[in-house]
């Protein structure tokens, strides 16, 4: 009996030291979240003025400045890239739920575009260089799109097609019944069905590209002047972050802290109204 | 009967040329949709050869000139172009398996607390909130290493580290060196917690297809929390938590901008956890723009490696993944 009591006791306390480690590692990871989000904010809001949003970059060693080309260079080729990854992303989507248990193809590319979601970005950027920078002769906002698409299709697509299989079977079958051809069947209802879920693979995708910064510093590059011209060089806010936070400048580094916590609050806010838009499906 | 003969002949009327015209019309329409969208599918697998063959392409002169000879020579010389990739291998390496080793312990724990202990009601905020740290760019993770996290690892961990670890004979070596913040145990450090919510997130989700009826049992046998998880859960699910540490290396191999903030960028073989050194992605974003010549085909090299590697790695995970998932049908 006495032994017994100590082997449980011995249980009992290895329990208790294991769910105490994995209380503190949630705490850890945890505080590493709050730690960043407060050393954002305490050095970015100073930042936070008017002059951000009306000015451009400095030159070297001249004061003040803004992120206005970088902030406009950035929700372009990131605009551009949405509208390019937005219907390849959904077709093949659709591909992949309507068509795709079919072939040994769609499994291949299934899998393939599992890897492409976590394949090394700045590999994608020196790819993209090879292509449409080298063969062009300059880089341009086009690459820098082209680049961003190669990171956003994949997420559109995997979300698109896991929430079109959450489409209830019987649905399209009612339509199917009804003599509806499949490409409307798979348009009309299984996609607005899924709309939402949708809409939240989008979500992710924009939040996932706006912050990446190795595909572009080969193909959009950086401007230091305002332009539009997405043929020509890019101001855009992650490289702008890269080469200012290495800068010897404050004014510079003070400037990356101020994009960093705007890209850091547009991915965060992306992010949750995406999870927002997806318990609104799974509720209705 | 005759009324039956009737409406047969009647829906045979029915089904007049034009709703055959407007049948055929539709199979025509389903069979560009089918192609249509087929076509972009296969776009992913385009994009995956142009990758392998542009890169070759380009990194081919540097193959021809080194031979397999490039990937143990140490050696990074611009000027008199000598070039191999042992050093910027290695700073991967390294990188990655450091930040591994901190990040999965770690992530075991979040998974456990996550399934086993936590309360229902914060399940979902305190899963949403270790997914937001996946969601924080990698520049972000690049910047606080550089500016918050590297002089407080100089002053609070490497100083004494090395004055208790330092002159320990074996291991002693390891912590040698300038204590500046940067290197390759900082990177390590920062990439750690960049991956632990990726292996985090794979790791709930598998244990959460543990069924309930074995969990419970082992409970009914009078089993702790603990050995619950460690010896039910943990076997039943292996496949799918080694999957996702592999994920996790994956994304370590390949991170650029949390890396090249914090290693130090040095071309040198590392000889200490805090020497500098640079990794494949840092070398990458530090000298493409002012390559030439052999130094640019070499850093087509580098990334020809790189993608192979993370692929490798990444298809095995994959693998593992779907294994786990699979057993979950059964």
């Amino acid at each position: 009996m006495e032994m017994n009591k100590q082997l449980y006791m011995k249980r009992r306390i290895t329990s208790l030291v294991g769910l105490a480690f994995s209380m503190t590692a949630m705490a850890a990871g945890l505080a590493v979240l709050l730690w960043i989000l407060y050393v954002l904010f305490s050095n970015g809001l100073s930042a936070l003025d008017a002059n951000l949003l009306t000015s451009d970059t400095p030159a070297p060693g001249t004061d003040g400045g803004g992120l206005r080309n970088a902030i406009v260079g950035s929700l372009m080729i990131v605009g551009l890239t949405v509208l390019v990854s937005t219907p390849v992303g959904i077709l093949a989507g659709i591909y992949l739920t309507e068509y795709g248990d079919e072939s040994k193809t769609a499994e291949l590319t299934r899998f393939v575009t599992d890897i492409m979601l976590s394949a090394p970005s700045i590999v994608l950027g020196l790819f993209v260089y090879a292509i449409a920078v080298a063969t062009v002769g300059n880089f341009s906002g086009y690459a820098g799109s082209l680049a961003l698409s190669l990171i956003a299709v994949p997420v559109v697509m995997r979300t698109t097609e896991n929430m079109l299989r959450l489409v209830p079977g019987s649905l399209r079958e009612a339509a199917f019944a009804l003599g509806a051809p499949r490409w409307k069947v798979s348009t009309f209802i299984t996609l607005r069905a899924a709309k939402s879920g949708v809409m939240t693979g989008l979500l992710l995708a924009v939040a996932r590209i706006s912050g990446e910064t190795a595909p572009l510093l080969f193909t959009a590059l950086n401007n230091q002047f305002f332009s539009t011209n997405m043929g020509a060089p890019m101001a855009n806010l992650p490289v702008v972050i890269f080469q200012f936070a290495m800068s010897p400048y404050d004014n510079w580094v003070r400037l990356a802290w101020a994009g960093a916590l705007l890209i850091t609050l547009t991915v965060l806010v992306l992010n949750i109204l995406a999870r927002v838009f997806f318990r609104e499906k799974v509720s209705s | 009967m005759s009324s039956q003969n009737l409406t047969q002949q009647d829906s045979s009327q029915i089904v007049s040329d034009e709703m055959i015209a407007i049948a055929k019309k539709q199979r025509v329409q389903d069979f560009f949709f089918h192609r249509v969208t087929q076509a972009f599918s296969l776009l992913v697998l385009v994009a995956l050869m142009g990758i392998i063959i542009s890169l070759f392409i380009n990194a081919w002169p540097t193959f021809e000139r080194f031979g397999f000879h490039f990937l143990w020579h140490v050696e990074w010389d611009i000027i008199n172009e000598d070039f191999g990739a042992a050093i910027a291998i290695v700073g991967t390496v390294a990188s990655a398996s450091i930040a591994l080793l901190i990040a999965v312990p770690l992530a075991f724990g979040v998974a456990v607390f996550l399934t086993e202990t936590c309360p229902v009601w914060l399940r979902r905020p305190l899963g949403t909130a270790i997914e937001l740290l996946a969601a924080v760019p990698s520049i972000i993770y690049g910047m606080f290493g550089l500016f918050v996290f590297a002089p407080l690892f100089a002053d609070h961990l490497q100083v004494p580290l090395q004055n208790v670890l330092g002159g320990m004979p074996v291991v002693g070596f390891l912590f040698g060196g300038a204590t500046n913040g940067m290197g390759i145990l900082a990177a390590g450090i920062v990439l750690a917690f960049m991956v632990l919510p990726f292996v985090a997130a794979v790791m709930r989700d598998v244990f959460e297809i543990t069924p309930p009826i074995l969990r419970e049992s082992a409970y009914g046998l009078g089993c702790t929390t603990w050995e619950v998880v460690r010896k039910v859960v943990l076997p039943y699910t292996q496949k799918g938590v080694i999957g996702g540490i592999m994920l996790g290396l994956g994304r370590a191999l390949g991170e650029t901008m949390a890396v090249t903030f914090v290693i130090g960028n040095a071309n040198r073989m590392p000889t200490s956890l805090f020497s500098p050194g640079t990794s494949i992605a840092s070398v990458l974003a530090n000298e493409f723009g002012e390559a030439e010549a052999l130094h640019f085909s070499t850093l087509f090299a580098l990334g020809f490696l790189l993608f192979v590697i993370t692929f490798v790695v990444l298809a095995m995970a994959k693998v593992m993944i779907l294994r786990a998932e699979k057993a979950k049908g059964n």
